[in-house]
């Protein structure tokens, strides 16, 4: 089967403190994942879990400390430039207000991507295709000409970026946290919108977030990040329908539903990140409800059980 | 009688002046409220919708260019009602903090980088309590983070030096220190993942029952409102559109908004298409004609673009402002 990206064992350590006392944090541990064609990854997890700087150094803003990203076959480093690999991979951001600069005009972004890329060779007026574009978001350019950031509301902005990233026909979007600034009643309409762009585009998508009731809705598959670690990957049906690992568990449990009959039941302790960062076996080892002997002094290997692969002590036999 | 807090016919709008050109942007728009004692009172809708304008308004803390153009807010001190917007300055600071605190949204960045969190404590605690001197104060701040579950260690600690599911909750316990009957909480776990917003709403929970008083809490979430809030209102262009228990709001939704605010959260274990409403939200400088959800309300019939539905009882426990429901003139159902 063909593969969009594959990351192998990728590694970030970010040094902290004093050129004396260094304390090296490994804010991203020998993760592996790949991406299908027309399909929609979700790296899922807490603060400061390592997602986002995944993305970013999928993205190329953050060099990996070891490990590689392979992009149909051919390594990151391989692209001659930052241009070449943007045509490929495009991002869509958090915060819609902080993506566009609020002196500037939201069409300039586009005229500029077009320009940038020389995408009106083959004989289209940029705006022919920017209209297209802004169409397959549900916007038109009527809607944005001579607007600036601030006239539109926070879900058309969010769209008109996703828009903007449509320019180059990419293969991959890296979306990170593209809901958590939208109003949960316009949440469902971008969530929505990477569902359609995976089935009428083909374009695959890695959704970054925290709230695993959209990533249920509109991903195939998702990775459950803690600290560094991918913890559990698999089906999304599997991973969060049958949970396996203790802290996809927590997770779960802890998504307040929107049911008043189904209210939280137990209480949970709460550690600093830092301490768990530095944790040498099991990084979850200390808020860990199942935890053994085993789990203090070993990390835990890659197993799989059904089809989804956990890292978890207990179920190695 | 045990409302702790009442609000009515506000009408509190921003006056915005630009060129000699006047628009008035109609937050809080016709705001009746009565929140009893020892609650967890939630407050939902989209951004813009006017909740924090009525939270501050709440707090009798109305600066230009808000400006209430009527209405009145009435706090029960000691089995008294009085009026908020009449207290003099001295008055009010005298019940913040011991009567009423306010948890602003962004909060958790809201202490002073380059202070030990300590200092923060003590400079709070020193402009609200006499006769006390800071071996006591901070004794009391010991106490009060103690039974709260955090520890006292975090007072030598600089704001950054925590997580911001720390900060957020170093904040709750600041605003609590005095034992406030009422507690008006704006978005306080907006920016944090599950894990952390859950220990915040479980330290709130367990505030309220210590305290039994009652908390305001405002927040777009409504998978938060079911998890603690015991009644809610559901705010939309700065009028109150459905108001009950929130059993009664998530079983039993009247209003067409409301209904689409509940259904259109995805749930774990199903991946039926969910559709967010259509449209967006109204401007709140020219809403528009009638009821104020028309444009955006599939069930819509030409009577909602005309008059403007009240809130009315129509269970026991249970108000919404739509014309399809209850009493309002033409009733269709």
């Amino acid at each position: 089967m063909p593969v969009v990206l594959e990351v192998k064992d990728l590694t970030k350590i970010f040094s902290l403190g004093s050129l004396f006392s260094r304390l090296r944090i490994k804010a991203v541990d020998q993760i592996s994942f790949t991406v299908k064609p027309a399909e929609i990854f979700t790296l899922a997890g807490e603060s400061g879990c390592g997602k986002t700087t995944t993305a970013r150094m999928i993205l190329g803003f953050e060099p990996p400390t070891s490990g590689e990203i392979r992009y149909q076959n051919r390594k990151i480093e391989e692209f001659q430039d930052k241009k070449a690999w943007f045509k490929e991979v495009q991002a869509v951001f958090q915060n819609p207000f902080e993506t566009f600069n609020p002196l500037r005009k939201v069409e300039c972004y586009f005229f500029e991507t077009i320009h940038n890329y020389q995408l009106d060779k083959e004989g289209r007026k940029a705006s022919v295709l920017i209209e297209e574009k802004l169409q397959q978001v549900g916007l038109s350019l009527s809607e944005i000409a001579g607007k600036y950031p601030g006239e539109l509301s926070g879900g058309q902005l969010q769209r008109a970026s996703i828009a903007r990233s449509l320019l180059t026909n990419p293969f991959l979007l890296v979306a990170d946290e593209p809901v958590s600034m939208v109003d949960a009643s316009l949440r469902m309409s971008i969530v929505n919108l990477f569902r359609k762009l995976r089935d009428s585009l083909e374009v695959s998508v890695i959704y970054i977030t925290h709230d695993l009731a959209t990533a249920y809705y509109v991903s195939d598959r998702i990775g459950i990040m803690f600290r560094g670690n991918i913890v559990e990957t698999g089906s999304v049906e599997e991973v969060l329908g049958k949970p396996k690992h203790p802290y996809t568990q927590l997770l779960l449990e802890s998504i307040p539903k929107p049911d008043p009959q189904e209210r939280y039941k137990t209480s949970i302790t709460f550690l600093e990140e830092k301490e768990e960062y530095l944790r040498s076996g099991c990084k979850f080892a200390g808020r860990c409800p199942e935890v053994q002997e085993i789990c203090k002094q070993k990390a835990p290997e890659d197993i799989s059980v059904n089809g989804v692969v956990v890292k978890c002590h207990k179920y190695i036999k | 009688m045990n409302e702790v807090l009442k609000a009515e016919n506000l009408q509190v709008f921003y006056v915005l002046e630009t060129l000699g050109e006047k628009r008035i942007a109609k937050a809080v728009h016709g705001v009746n409220l009565q929140i009893p004692g020892n609650e967890v009172y939630g407050i939902a809708g989209e951004s813009g919708c006017g909740k924090t304008t009525l939270l501050k308004v709440l707090f009798a803390n109305i600066e230009p260019p808000l400006r209430a153009f009527e209405g009145r807010v009435y706090y029960c001190v000691n089995d008294k009602y009085i009026d908020a917007f009449s207290l003099s300055a001295r008055e009010k600071r005298e019940l913040r903090w011991t009567y009423i605190s306010y948890i602003p949204q962004g909060s958790m960045s809201a202490f002073n980088p380059v202070k030990k969190l300590k200092v923060t404590f003590l400079d709070f605690l020193e402009s609200h309590v006499r006769g006390k001197d800071r071996e006591e104060l901070l004794s009391l701040t010991n106490h009060h983070l103690k039974t709260l579950g955090l520890s006292p260690r975090i007072l030598d600690a600089y704001p950054h030096q925590l997580s911001g599911g720390m900060r957020q909750r170093v904040a709750i316990a600041l605003s609590t220190l005095l034992k406030p009957r009422i507690i008006l909480a704006d978005e306080p776990t907006t920016a944090l993942d599950v894990v952390a917003q859950r220990a915040v709403l479980q330290l709130m929970q367990d505030v309220q029952k210590e305290l039994q008083n009652t908390i305001v809490l405002v927040t777009h979430d409504m998978g938060i409102h079911a998890n603690i809030a015991t009644r809610m209102a559901i705010m939309y262009a700065g009028k109150i559109m459905e108001e009950g228990s929130t059993e009664d709001i998530f079983n039993h939704p009247l209003h067409p908004y409301t209904q689409y605010l509940i259904h259109s959260l995805p749930k774990i274990g199903d991946k039926t298409p969910r559709e967010s409403a259509p449209g967006s939200p109204p401007s709140l400088v020219e809403p528009p004609p009638g009821c104020l959800f028309h444009p955006r309300c599939p069930q819509a019939f030409p009577l909602c673009s005309q008059e403007v539905p009240e809130l009315v009882r129509v269970n026991i426990d249970h108000k919404v402002a739509c014309f399809l429901r209850g009493n309002n003139r033409a009733s269709c159902s």
